[in-house]
């Protein structure tokens, strides 16, 4: 078995996602199911061959280290609550109420 | 296609909703359109009507759109409740070069949720069905574009491609499906699903309409680093019935004794035709296309894994508020918003990339992955100019067939995932049909050679005729 339950639950945690018991079984069944098909890989002599760093022959271009700005059908202001000095502040966590400054950002 | 399309552009898109209606495309019927808006449509074609000439190479020609590629002012939800009601501040690249030709959006359509899956199952808004055979899945993740192209409802569609999400549903709706090449077709706006491996792609209902669109949508782009500087071709000129000097190579890990029979039976009748135009038939050998399926669920999910660590409750869409602070509310967020299949990859990308097992696993098939772009090109570089396969190994499936065996889902990519991998571009076209069901013949070519790719559809379609559909 490639994943036991305790990686499941440390995959979990590093993706940010959580289950419900009973479906974190059923799931660990299912990833072992697909990584079991995998296993072939295993055989094949890959010694000398570099992993695949891109598509096809031609290596990706290069480009200066500038972009044309991106055209928005909505101004900055309209992406957030409210925005402060070009930034965007989002709605503050309910937990996180009267903590630190005050973000309500009436500037926007 | 503008010979062909003399009434108005308001006329089009008015008898394109009316098709819709007409076939059952919303959700209660087909479930095929997720997000319209006629009206604006409506204005649109208008306002092309209004401006009196007809120079776009689409001008008035209605289409719909994946779910995953952004449009201004219709939503773009990805098939995902973690997305919905989300309406993009830019439009893409795609999206805006179609608007330029004269193109009407009129829908977007249902997809598996953020492009995962093989069926259009796995929708947030619920699955969508063949207009061919409503008991049977339209295929995907672009299913809802391929079958409003089968349906009636429009010409052209744009799709996606990670592992076969164009052509495979395009099989199952008997229509053709093209993805191109790797970096032919600008992603700014598409939504990223696997970086190394996604494209934007077309459907038509002829291979002169799927020709038409590419032609349109293809080239280099500021705003995508990897669009190619590769010159455009006029793949509509491409049309011939001829292919005298044309080798087409039949490889041989494509025929497998497990593939259908009728599918069988239609590709060697196919193969047949290519002869009588001309083509010389080799048999070759892609020594490692059974690798492909285990690699692609490997680095899919992997890039997967990244790409969608930004649904989090703080840029888009839905926001679940826990009870512990920031981590609790990315954690809700994503456990509610995501649908099981998204939640699988992520948790199988994020495990193959985690300490201890990237070597195994990830290193391990980016290796594989080199053996299978090799493959093609010793084959072309032996002189061979186009392959043709099966795309799909069986015709469409029941709905619910695979939905509890995920691994039996992603063998329906086996045939298709191998031309992402390698980058190169890949097309299916309708060869026939087994118990009334559709079955598509996959034309592989070269790196940039959509042209020689469509000079072979080209041929292939006429040689068929009617045949294709019966």
């Amino acid at each position: 078995m490639a994943v036991r339950l305790d990686d499941l639950r440390h995959v979990m945690e590093l993706a940010h996602l959580e289950l419900p018991e009973e479906r974190t079984a059923e799931l660990l069944a299912q990833l072992n199911d697909i990584l079991a098909h995998m296993e072939e890989l295993r055989a094949v002599d890959t010694s000398g061959v570099p992993p695949a760093a891109g598509v096809g022959d031609a290596p990706l271009p290069l480009r200066v280290d500038e972009g044309p700005s991106v055209p928005l059908a909505r101004p900055l202001a309209a992406f957030a609550p409210a925005t402060r000095d070009g930034f965007l502040l989002v709605p503050r966590l309910a937990t996180h109420e009267g903590v630190g400054n005050d973000a309500s950002g009436d500037d926007a | 296609m503008t010979g062909e399309h003399p009434q108005s552009a308001v006329t089009a898109v008015e008898a394109a909703f009316r098709r819709a209606a007409a076939v059952g495309a919303g959700a209660d019927e087909l479930n095929l359109l997720l997000w319209t808006d006629r009206d604006r449509a409506l204005a649109d074609a208008r306002a092309l009507d209004q401006r009196g000439d007809r120079a776009g190479a689409l001008h008035g020609v209605p289409y719909v759109a994946k779910d995953n590629i952004a449009t201004l002012h219709l939503p773009t939800t990805c098939g995902s409740r973690i997305l919905e009601g989300y309406v993009s501040p830019y439009e893409s690249t795609a999206v805006r070069r179609m608007r330029e030709a004269g193109a009407v959006l009129i829908g977007k359509t249902n997809m598996d949720e953020f492009a995962m899956g093989s069926s259009t199952e796995h929708s947030a808004y619920g699955p969508a069905r063949n207009p061919l055979d409503p008991s049977r899945v339209p295929g995907g993740s672009s299913g809802g574009s391929a079958a409003a192209v089968a349906a009636g409802i429009v010409r052209i569609a744009l799709g996606s491609e990670t592992g076969g999400s164009v052509r495979q549903p395009a099989a199952f709706c008997g229509v053709v499906g093209v993805k191109p090449t790797y970096g032919r077709v600008s992603r700014y706006g598409l939504v990223a699903f696997a970086s190394s491996l996604d494209q934007i792609g077309v459907f038509g209902t002829s291979v002169h309409d799927a020709a038409i669109a590419l032609e349109v949508i293809a080239g280099r782009d500021a705003f995508d680093s990897t669009s190619a500087e590769h010159p455009v071709d006029r793949y509509g000129e491409a049309a011939t019935t001829s292919l005298d000097g044309v080798v087409i190579g039949r490889p041989r890990e494509y025929f497998p004794d497990s593939l259908d029979r009728g599918v069988a039976a239609r590709c060697e009748r196919a193969l047949e035709a290519l002869r009588a135009c001309g083509a010389t038939i080799t048999d070759v050998s892609l020594p490692h296309t059974a690798l492909a399926i285990p690699v692609y669920y490997i680095i899919a999910p992997a890039e997967a894994s990244s790409n969608l660590a930004r649904f989090d409750g703080v840029r888009y869409g839905l926001r679940v508020e826990g009870t512990d602070g920031l981590r609790a509310m990315y954690r809700t967020t994503r456990s509610r918003g995501f649908g099981a299949e998204v939640t699988r990859r992520v948790l199988l990308g994020t495990f193959v990339l985690s300490a201890g097992y990237y070597d195994a696993y990830y290193r391990k098939a980016q290796e594989v992955r080199t053996l299978i772009a090799r493959d093609f090109r010793s084959v072309f570089r032996g002189g061979v100019h186009a392959l043709f396969t099966p795309t799909v190994p069986t015709p469409a499936f029941a709905l619910g067939a695979k939905a509890h065996d995920p691994y039996a889902m992603y063998l329906s990519d086996i045939f298709t995932a191998t031309a992402n991998l390698a980058g190169v571009p890949a097309m299916s076209v309708p060869i026939g049909r087994v118990d009334g069901l559709p079955v598509g013949g996959q034309i592989i070519a070269p790196h940039f050679d959509e042209a020689g790719m469509f000079r072979v559809a080209f041929a292939l379609e006429r040689a068929l005729g009617a045949e294709a559909h019966r």
